[in-house]
């Protein structure tokens, strides 16, 4: 099999080569940039699998190099780091289009986990994204969403993602629930993607407050 | 920002002359079109005295800054002169309409009043208008509006430049000016003949000062303003900077000299990074103490203290913190400083709490073998105790859950009510 080829995005030299330093055992590292208009060629002209993109960039960050590259490239995968855990970060950069959102001090066997995880399609929480998940989705319905839907989670959805804040691995939930890791993956694979088209109140306000909403 | 945003100034786009109508418009949040209309209806209503009107707030309104005029070009050299020029143009104008209107002293006063109203323009313009900016350009910033980037101002201020040689020899020509007038108007009217009216002569000189000294005023206050708000941005700075200096810097210097230890270095960053963002969050002391969800934050943070071992705390939802809710969060500091004790090597413990409506749940996860709650040997019976007999002396519940490779974890239930 051949390797992931990942590019990673951060305005942090210091941080980019302590990243590339922990994934060179598992992944090939194919380029690095530091602002929006480098890591847009950089992704037009090598097509990695996989960008680590970091959140807070001058010059719109994370989002933009997502907004202006997924429509060409709908095939790389974007993973979300940063060192912030505010929701609305998180709610701004999954509903750009990232398939996961980690925090920097994560652990080098962890984010190779995790870039294989996008890699292959799949939504990567950590329990910290899916704390703030069950927040946003718990309490009162607004009446007036449109589409009831997307802005539920189902039983098992939500057992799934109180698992995975409680710290249990994928394979440790499939366990618990009596249920295949496969299975496990679909209902993270679903609950982003109400995370990304929910019309919910509490996200749309974040959304609206960054302007994210053309 | 947004009172600012609302104050009189000449605008810079969309300025048909100079701007003050467009402006206007944009402080009162009107079509400047209607201002324009309302300004021509006014002039003629009043004889000519709104070109007076226009001329004097010209020269008064500060400029909009950060926008470079669309038409009238930057504030050079040769403007200023035309500034000067206009006003006395216009001086002499409304002159002739008093004359007509038969409002009329002697024509003695025509050359020395146009003279002196050009001369005030060119001071005018010299000390209060952008021009004055030049000599000030070093500041680091200029005006409460701090935010402007540097990109947008520069292109201007080095249009300014080069005029900036003549600014005090222009200064210098309106003096020449307005001191020319006075002694026209007093030869005119024999002062220095007889020396018959020492009042009048007297008046004039007040009239002149003040023309000469009143730009400079205005320039004194806007600059007294400009340093008080410089003033309470370096003490702002202060404080971050104290605050940095207190926590960031010591523990740096801590981490250095432990720096052969890894796992303390882990802690203090960590302890260190849960002080700044709990100091940007910005939340304040009463705050955290009526909240479940941060008093259960803030004893992970203090078991993780204590044994140097990391613990991640992920809530969901909130309580008001009551007696039940302390007891609750007793329970969990106990069962987390357990976990340290069985598990403490075997890396991150997690702390999860889900507080909806009434119920609270938290559960405490550790990657330890795991221990039987019921097995626990007679001497630690303070774990039974604390944990469950706390628990369940409140009306709540816990139970302990352990898998081989699976580890540890504590479940604890309370109703909140």
């Amino acid at each position: 099999m051949s390797q992931t080829r990942v590019a990673i995005v951060d305005d942090h030299a210091i941080f980019r080569a302590g990243v590339a330093a922990e994934l060179k055992a598992g992944v090939e590292v194919i380029g690095e940039a530091s602002t929006v208009r480098e890591a847009v060629s950089l992704i037009a002209a090598k097509q990695p699998d996989v960008v680590l993109l970091d959140v807070h960039m001058p010059d719109g960050g994370g989002q933009e190099v997502i907004r202006q590259t997924l429509t060409s490239h709908p095939e790389i995968k974007f993973l979300a780091l940063s060192v912030s855990d505010a929701p609305e970060d998180v709610v701004a950069i999954v509903r750009a289009g990232a398939r996961g959102y980690v925090t920097k001090t994560i652990s080098g066997p962890d984010l190779l986990d995790a870039i294989e995880r996008v890699k292959q399609g799949d939504a990567v929480f950590s329990p910290q994204l899916a704390g703030f998940v069950l927040d946003a989705f718990s309490g009162r319905m607004d009446p007036e969403a449109s589409d009831a839907e997307l802005d539920l989670l189902t039983p098992r959805e939500q057992e799934v993602l109180r698992l995975i804040a409680r710290g249990y691995l994928y394979k440790e939930i499939a366990r618990r629930l009596g249920i295949s890791v496969k299975t496990v993956e679909a209902h993270a694979s679903s609950v982003l993607r109400k995370l990304q088209l929910s019309t919910r109140h509490e996200l749309s306000r974040w959304a609206a407050e960054r302007d994210l909403i053309d | 920002m947004a009172r600012s945003e609302r104050r009189l100034k000449r605008a810079g786009e969309g300025a048909l002359l100079g701007g003050v109508c467009a402006g206007i418009g944009r402080s009162l949040d009107i079509d400047p079109v209607l201002v324009r209309i309302a300004a021509v209806i006014v002039t003629v209503a009043t004889g000519g005295l709104g070109i007076v009107g226009y001329g004097l707030l010209w020269g008064l309104l500060p400029a909009e800054q950060g926008r470079v005029p669309a038409k009238p070009s930057a504030p050079t050299g040769r403007n200023s002169w035309l500034v000067g020029a206009a006003v006395g143009l216009m001086t002499f104008g409304l002159l002739f309409i008093f004359r007509e209107l038969g409002v009329w002293w002697s024509d003695a006063l025509v050359w020395p009043v146009v003279l002196a109203a050009t001369g005030a323009g060119l001071l005018w313009r010299q000390f209060t208008g952008p021009g004055s900016e030049v000599e000030t350009v070093d500041e680091p910033v200029s005006g409460p509006r701090a935010p402007e980037t540097g990109s947008v101002k520069s292109p201007g201020r080095d249009r300014n430049r080069p005029s900036s040689r003549f600014g005090s020899y222009r200064g210098f020509f309106g003096l020449a000016l307005v001191l020319g007038a006075a002694v026209l108007f007093l030869y005119i009217n024999g002062a220095f003949s007889a020396a018959r009216d020492a009042a009048l002569a007297a008046v004039t000189v007040i009239v002149v000062a003040g023309l000469v000294l009143a730009p400079l005023w205005v320039r004194l206050g806007r600059n007294l303003g400009r340093e008080r708000a410089e003033r309470i941005r370096s003490q702002e700075r202060a404080e971050v900077a104290a605050h940095l200096h207190d926590s960031v810097l010591q523990t740096l210097a801590l981490m250095q000299k432990q720096s052969d230890d890894p796992r303390k270095v882990s802690t203090l960053a960590r302890r260190q990074e849960r002080e700044l963002r709990e100091w940007l969050s910005g939340k304040t002391e009463s705050e955290r103490e009526t909240s479940l969800a941060s008093a259960l934050e803030a004893v992970a943070a203090e078991v993780e203290e204590r044994h140097g071992v990391p613990i991640d705390a992920v809530t969901v939802g909130d309580h008001l913190l009551n007696e039940r809710g302390a007891a609750l969060v007793a329970a969990s500091r106990e069962a987390m400083t357990n976990a340290v004790r069985h598990a403490g090597d075997a890396g991150t413990i997690r702390l999860y709490a889900e507080i909806f409506g009434d119920e609270a749940q938290v559960f405490i996860r550790d990657r330890g073998d795991g221990f039987d709650l019921e097995s626990v040997p007679e001497d630690r019976r303070g774990v039974r105790d604390s944990i469950l007999g706390r628990m369940e002396r409140n009306g709540g519940s816990a139970k302990v859950r352990s898998g081989e490779g699976e580890g540890t974890e504590v479940e604890l239930r309370m109703e909140m009510k």
